[in-house]
């Protein structure tokens, strides 16, 4: 029997992702120097991070003209976002088939309340998360792939480091727990208690967890992986600075040899400007954190 | 014999997934991604991912050449998907045969099909087709074992067993098993010829 859609196949692509970068692309010739660079897909984007941070206003789905420039620009897979809970513009996008939806804190979210149901769709999801609890919500929804959130657009990374830990501290806790004790975890977490005991009877997220948000260097990148990443999005980090093909390959470069310090340092040289980085206390308010969109 | 000393190529993709296959079939698996840990392998295993990345990370990491070599000592390879690609007469050229990259389609048209394998035995096999290539064209020397649709999904030519579909994500070792099993015969081959 031939079947389509299986959550394995949903998975399946992004396992066929570890140990590569993801980069956000706003044109075709963007999307094809990040594949020249070695770049394992792309993230068909209007705007990267730091400008719809600078730019303020509702950042929406991309115009689907541009996603069809992109994906006849590259040969690698393509993704792109849709605003969290927008299920009409997830539709759209399975209609223009990508290959993965990031429903993304980074654009202004349609849904204050619900994400969308991903296990009604085809086309496999991608969600962000800060903790556990978020991933695994995500998860009892039919995200076939977790990233950290970490603080888009910032090129600062210690939102996406605190993530991290967050998550993969999480899983260790509850891989601890005996089985009676996971009820009360899954009360904690507000998530269903079958994922919670999935998750801790694995020791593991049933899905490929990626790190996003603010990776900025390739020594960011490293340290992404060697803190449990199994692959970096990488947003406004590349195209913002000063030689995006070469932060690109470097970053790249970085991710697959993230335990060869020797091959950081000489992917780190000569890169030119990195973007420019923000604080995160200098964002003006709690509801200036993209973060805390949609958790 | 001892354990069988499989390098998985760890550039990119999914490799763990190879890894742990290759484990539960009592080889003794080792991630590769400098020339270095090519040395004393008895088998490669190129695994699923991104072809245009790991063929770029390839040459980056200087493997090439070490994995020229090990092709020519006769050691045995398996690809899966873009491992199958990056083997193709069109880039590493291991197996005489041309693969069309995504010819499936996009993710959406991605699917799982129970195939006949020649020599994985009589029941069919569950494969995974994921954005996956199928075999355009190839010599006379290359061995159908699979084809799905028309289009062979599964060659062998040599030591070179390759295929479009991806086993490392079943829990069914039968193709990997084929594959040990040319790691296991290449090995005693190498070792009567030490004798000699």
């Amino acid at each position: 029997m031939t079947e389509r859609a299986t959550f394995r196949l949903k998975t399946g692509l992004a396992e066929m992702l570890k140990g590569g970068v993801i980069m956000d692309v706003v044109t075709p010739e963007e999307a094809k120097i990040a594949e020249d660079a070695g770049a394992v897909a792309v993230m068909a984007l209007e705007r990267v991070p730091a400008d719809i941070r600078r730019d303020g206003g509702v950042a929406r789905m991309s115009d689907p003209a541009m996603i069809k420039g992109i994906q006849e620009a590259v040969s690698i897979p393509v993704m792109a976002k849709a605003r969290i809970g927008h299920f009409a513009e997830a539709q759209v996008l399975q209609a223009l088939e990508v290959d993965y939806i990031d429903e993304s804190e980074v654009l202004t979210p349609a849904d204050e309340r619900n994400h969308i149901d991903k296990l009604a769709f085809e086309v496999p999801f991608v969600c962000g998360a800060t903790n556990l609890g978020e991933a695994l919500r995500r998860l009892g929804e039919g995200a076939a792939m977790i990233r950290s959130k970490g603080e888009a657009g910032t090129g600062n990374v210690v939102e996406a480091v605190r993530h991290m830990r967050e998550i993969t501290g999480g899983i260790k806790r509850l891989a601890q727990l005996r089985p009676e004790e996971l009820a009360a975890a899954a009360k904690e977490h507000q998530a269903p208690l079958e994922v919670v005991q999935e998750v801790a009877a694995a020791g593991r997220l049933p899905v490929p967890l990626f790190c996003a948000g603010g990776i900025a260097t390739p020594a960011d990148a490293a340290l992404m992986m060697q803190l449990g990443a199994e692959g970096n999005f990488v947003g406004s980090g590349i195209f913002k600075s000063s030689d995006p093909q070469r932060r690109a390959r470097a970053i790249v470069e970085a991710t697959t040899h993230h335990n060869d310090p020797e091959r950081v340092a000489a992917a780190s040289i000569g890169l030119g400007e990195a973007m420019p980085g923000l604080e995160i206390a200098g964002l003006a308010a709690e509801d200036a954190l993209l973060q805390n969109r949609g958790a | 014999m001892a354990d069988l000393r499989v390098g998985v190529l760890a550039l990119q993709g999914d490799f763990e997934a190879h890894a742990k296959t290759l484990r539960a079939l009592g080889a003794e698996p080792r991630e590769v991604r400098t020339p270095a840990q090519m040395e004393g392998l008895d088998a490669l295993v190129i695994p699923g991912g991104e072809s245009t990345t790991i063929g770029k990370q390839i040459s980056s990491a200087g493997l090439e050449t070490a994995l020229r070599a090990h092709h020519e000592a006769g050691r045995p390879i398996l690809g899966t998907c873009a491992g199958l690609i990056v083997c193709d007469a069109e880039h590493l050229g291991f197996i005489d045969a041309v693969a069309k990259r995504n010819a499936f389609g996009r993710q959406l048209q991605s699917f799982e099909a129970d195939i006949e394998v020649e020599g994985a035995g009589d029941e069919p096999l569950r494969a995974v087709f994921i954005r996956a290539p199928w075999v355009e064209s190839h010599g006379e020397g290359v061995e159908v074992l699979a084809s799905y649709d028309g289009h062979p999904v599964a060659i062998r030519e040599g030591s070179v067993l390759a295929c479009a579909f991806h086993p490392e994500l079943t829990d069914d070792p039968r193709f990997h098993a084929i594959f040990m099993a040319m790691t296991t015969a290449a090995r005693e081959r190498a070792g009567e010829e030490a004798r000699r």
